[in-house]
């Protein structure tokens, strides 16, 4: 990777990452995002790592954000308003508190033992299918088995919190149709 | 040839911008996009580094930082549903249930 190839992706990622924090509707955060993570793929492409860029794009600017998608339009988010009460200081703080995070991480990596010095060329194969799944399927065994278990548990945990009780439909419907007549009513008053 | 510090500072960057979008942001939604942001400069980082070490190690572990990616937002989507469900909003200013 050229260091222009590398100052335009760069460029790329912190401009759709800012977007991402900085839009106020959610849907445009949403493809600021889809933006950042497919340009950090064609970075880890550029990392020799192949197989972890293709799965990049796919596992994640593909499923996850259709998730976020779905949820968006769920709940029919609407943009915030632009005239948000109040927190002036608190938003003060942390933007220092930001900068500073940033100040500190790039010296602390800039002396990590491994940050500087040239890079050796990549072993032949680096970053293939065959080595990833040699890697993880010999040395991270356990890892990726406890991994699986993890996953079970959050399809069981995701559907157990999402599904509306049946015992309680009613009262929950009930109790949104009066949400929703006393927010009316507080909007046309 | 790319510096391997260059990566490591635009890893520094993003992260700092995800953490930004965390302390700044009221919509859970948008905060949940931010720890996305945060979790991908991480992934940036193991990548860059293992490149420098030649080690698969570091693919690996991103590897899983993507499951985890994908069981966090699945189950933090349902939470966010679900909050929705009994308060009708997912502004995190007026969420205050867990304040006594």
């Amino acid at each position: 990777m050229t260091p222009g190839v590398f100052m335009f992706l760069a460029a790329l990622a912190v401009i759709s990452a800012l977007g991402t924090v900085a839009q106020r509707n959610p849907v445009h955060c949403l493809l600021a995002l889809v933006a950042t993570l497919l340009t950090l793929a064609v970075i880890f492409i550029g990392l020799d790592a192949v197989t972890v860029g293709f799965l990049q794009a796919i596992v994640y600017a593909g499923a996850i954000m259709v998730l976020f998608l779905f949820v968006i339009w769920l709940l029919n988010l609407q943009a915030e308003l632009r005239s948000a009460p109040g927190y002036l200081a608190l938003k003060a703080i942390s933007a220092v508190l930001c900068a500073a995070l940033a100040a500190e991480l790039f010296l602390l990596l800039r002396h990590a033992p491994t940050a500087g010095g040239a890079q050796a060329a990549a072993p032949p194969g680096y970053g293939s299918l065959d080595l990833l799944a040699t890697t993880l399927f010999a040395d991270y065994l356990v890892a990726f088995e406890i991994t699986s278990v993890l996953l079970l548990a959050a399809i069981v945990g995701a559907v157990a919190l999402a599904r509306r009780e049946p015992s309680r439909r009613d009262v929950t419907a009930q109790a949104m149709a009066a949400g929703a007549t006393t927010a009316s009513s507080e909007r046309g008053a | 040839m790319v510096p391997m510090s260059y990566f490591v500072g635009l890893s520094a960057l993003l992260f700092a911008i995800g953490a930004a979008g965390v302390l700044l942001r009221r919509n859970v939604i948008v905060i949940f996009m931010s720890i996305e942001v945060m979790l991908n400069a991480v992934n940036l980082a193991f990548v860059a580094l293992g490149r420098r070490l030649g080690s698969m190690d570091g693919q690996v572990i991103v590897f899983f930082v993507m499951t985890v990616a994908a069981a966090e937002a699945a189950v933090g989507l349902a939470i966010i549903i679900s909050i929705f469900r009994n308060r009708e909003t997912i502004n995190a200013d007026e969420l205050n249930l867990m304040r006594w």
